[in-house]
């Protein structure tokens, strides 16, 4: 008999070429190669320097996110990139696809989107596969109950020339969510909680598995949502087993298989599931019925709390410098925080069912006077649906801003961005300084606390607004 | 293709004692905007080294950095962190430094810096710590021996992947063993399809 396997250990042995030894990491095969314009271009350079082509265009995707306006073309018919260095970017991105035979997903396409949107979304994202990206978010396609890591540039260049990668075998975590959800509390909630437990470089060497109740409950957006903040945890890779609601997600999209090979790759994604009794290197338990809605207040993931509770004192050096540049005051309730900016979009949280959420708190109700608050949709066709249903005209009536899909302020390299000194509540994923902007000042939270928030004008509990639609009978 | 093979050197340190430094601050996103991997030393540690008119800070340690004797960054713990942008070896390379020195190093940044001779040194708490509390202090990196010498009488130990320091000290391109498997790899693409 053999020995119980991880959900990991079953991805990862599917696609070892050459196993690992002491002398040389193992050569890891890649089934989904996704390419933004930011990572990629120094990559396609080394192939062309080294008279290299690329093994599989067919395996390969190429979507413009990271440097694209999320404003629409000009009088002039001209897209306002935010510099002549961005449109050269993207136009890179464009011949070099189009030089190697790379499917491209580029500006005014309608399956274009933010990269970690469009695969799933389109179904190109699937149980069992190993899939990779030049983007340290990629780790979101684990919610399919794929072997998905961000890479760098150099391996960029080493899966377009191999189709593989030089890997060594991380440790497997789970982290395990007991219990259920109370109401108003969502699975960036379940990420910053998770993260603020084990630390910025808690699940450092590892990839993480994660389990129970509340990720079971959780659409998979959510899985999406949690999965994409592992690497705030310093894992590459977060991953859920599949199950109905994976097969149901997937049944829906067009690059999905079909027909008798729908059957046949349900019945095997169905094994992609941690035998009873798999060993795990790490095990987490949180108890998902105690978890708040989740804020941050430093300028690390892991410096997060719950928005009813108060900033906490320093600890050590880096605390203080972090407390000095967010302008907090110990003690002083996160609730009496006066917000400049809502940001609601990025990989993390920029789906249809995010910004349900944002649209049922802000519906009938009005961005504070004198804050900014921005909507951007994952991708086109997160912004056609959410038209479909009238989410743009409660945005643009509650005075927010709908742009086109983008990356936009999560990374702030296509000119949108907070001004010196804002507080800006987003519901992105990483709250470094400058991120955002010179000198601005980034709260993590939901698209709930973010709506929320850019209703009262301060860091604000979605709790009572959702609780008003509940008693309203919505 | 080949790179200069990483000799033992020894170099004077530049110490920043954060923790959970991210490669935002090593290079912000706005100098992503380039095709190329040239010039992003300008870039590197760009609001911590100039101010809001643009002139170098004088008081930050990593003033020093240009200076030629100064090519090893002892930081606080999980360096590195956030995204996955290989930009930042890049740029501390164009600035200088030859090796990292921290309690602990992100993956992402450490699979990058040793794929571009950024040497990602992990030590002990103890000599962090000393590290830490000694900005300037010559320092010895020994990737052969994989040891770090400080002064006469503190020596310790590291350890790199195997793979990824022979390719450092043979100046390899790992590119080129990887091409090496193009056999099992169709092989593999055989039996799969």
């Amino acid at each position: 008999m053999t020995n119980p396997s991880t959900l990991f250990d079953k991805l990862w042995e599917r696609h070892v070429v050459v196993p690992e030894t002491e002398e040389s990491p193992a050569v890891l095969y890649i089934d989904l190669h996704l390419i933004h314009e930011v990572t990629s271009p120094q990559a396609f350079s080394v192939l062309k320097e080294r008279g290299l082509k690329v093994r599989r265009p067919d395996l390969t995707i190429g979507v413009a996110d990271h440097s694209t306006p999320t404003l629409p073309v000009d009088e002039n018919g001209d897209l306002p990139y935010g510099s002549p260095e961005a449109k050269a970017q993207v136009e890179a991105l464009g011949e070099n696809c189009a030089v190697n035979g790379i499917e491209l997903f580029g500006m005014g396409d309608p399956r274009r989107g933010i990269v970690h949107v469009v695969g799933p979304e389109l179904g190109l994202t699937q149980p069992g596969k190993t899939i990779v990206c030049g983007d340290s978010h990629t780790s979101t396609h684990g919610a399919f109950g794929a072997l998905a890591f961000g890479i760098g540039t150099t391996e960029v260049g080493h899966v377009l020339a191999t189709q593989c990668v030089f890997q060594r075998k991380p440790k497997a975590m789970r982290v395990t969510f007991e219990g259920a959800l109370a109401p108003g509390v969502g699975a960036k909630d379940m990420a910053l909680a998770m993260i603020a437990k084990i630390g910025a470089d808690g699940g450092q060497g590892c990839a993480i598995e994660y389990a129970g109740d509340a990720v079971r409950g959780l659409s998979m957006e959510g899985r999406m949502t949690l999965c994409n903040m592992s690497i705030e945890a310093g894992a590459r890779s977060g991953m859920i087993a599949p199950d109905e609601t994976t097969f149901a997600w997937l049944a829906a999209c067009e690059r999905a298989p079909s027909g008798d090979a729908w059957a046949k790759a349900v019945e095997d994604w169905r094994t992609l599931v941690s035998d009873e009794g798999a060993a795990f290197d790490k095990e987490v338990m949180i108890d998902a019925s105690q978890i708040s809605p989740m804020i941050t207040y430093g300028v690390s993931p892991d410096a997060a709390a719950a928005v009813d509770a108060a900033m906490p004192a320093p600890g050590n050096e880096s605390e203080n410098k972090a407390v000095a540049y967010m302008d907090f005051k110990p003690g002083d309730a996160f609730t009496d925080q006066a917000v400049d900016r809502v940001f609601i979009g990025s990989c993390t949280n920029s789906r249809l069912s995010d910004l349900r959420t944002a649209a049922e708190v802000l519906r009938g109700r009005k961005v504070k006077d004198g804050l900014t608050a921005l909507v951007v949709p994952g991708s086109e066709a997160v912004r056609r649906a959410a038209e479909a249903e009238g989410l743009d005209e409660i945005f643009k009536a509650a005075g927010a801003e709908w742009r086109e899909p983008g990356c936009s302020m999560c990374i702030a390299m296509n000119g949108d961005k907070g001004a010196p000194g804002d507080l800006v509540v987003s519901t992105s994923n990483r709250n470094f300084i400058g991120r955002q902007g010179k000198d601005v000042r980034t709260v993590l939270a939901s698209p709930a606390t973010a709506a929320a928030s850019a209703v009262t004008g301060k860091i604000s509990d979605p709790r009572p607004f959702l609780e008003t639609l509940e008693a309203q009978g919505k | 293709m080949s790179f200069e093979p990483f000799r033992a050197f020894t170099s004077k340190t530049i110490v920043l004692r954060e923790e959970n430094i991210d490669t935002d601050q090593i290079i912000p996103a706005r100098f992503l905007t380039t095709t190329s991997r040239a010039g992003l030393g300008r870039g590197a540690f760009y609001d911590w080294r100039y101010d809001d008119a643009g002139n170098l800070r004088n008081e930050s340690p990593l003033s020093l950095a240009e200076q030629g004797d100064h090519a090893i960054l002892v930081a606080g713990g999980n360096f590195g962190c956030g995204s996955s942008r290989e930009h930042a070896p890049w740029a501390l390379l164009e600035l200088g430094f030859k090796a990292v020195i921290s309690s602990d190093i992100a993956d992402i940044f450490k699979s990058n810096a040793l794929k571009n001779g950024l040497l990602p040194v992990e030590v002990d708490a103890q000599t962090h710590q000393f590290l830490l509390n000694n900005a300037g202090v010559g320092v010895a990196i020994d990737l052969e021996a994989q040891s770090v010498a400080v002064g006469e009488d503190r020596t310790t130990e590291f350890r790199v992947e195997p793979f990824a320091r022979r390719c450092l000290l043979d100046g390899v391109d790992p590119l080129g063993a990887l091409l090496k498997h193009t056999g099992a790899i169709e092989t593999y693409e055989a039996a799969r399809s």
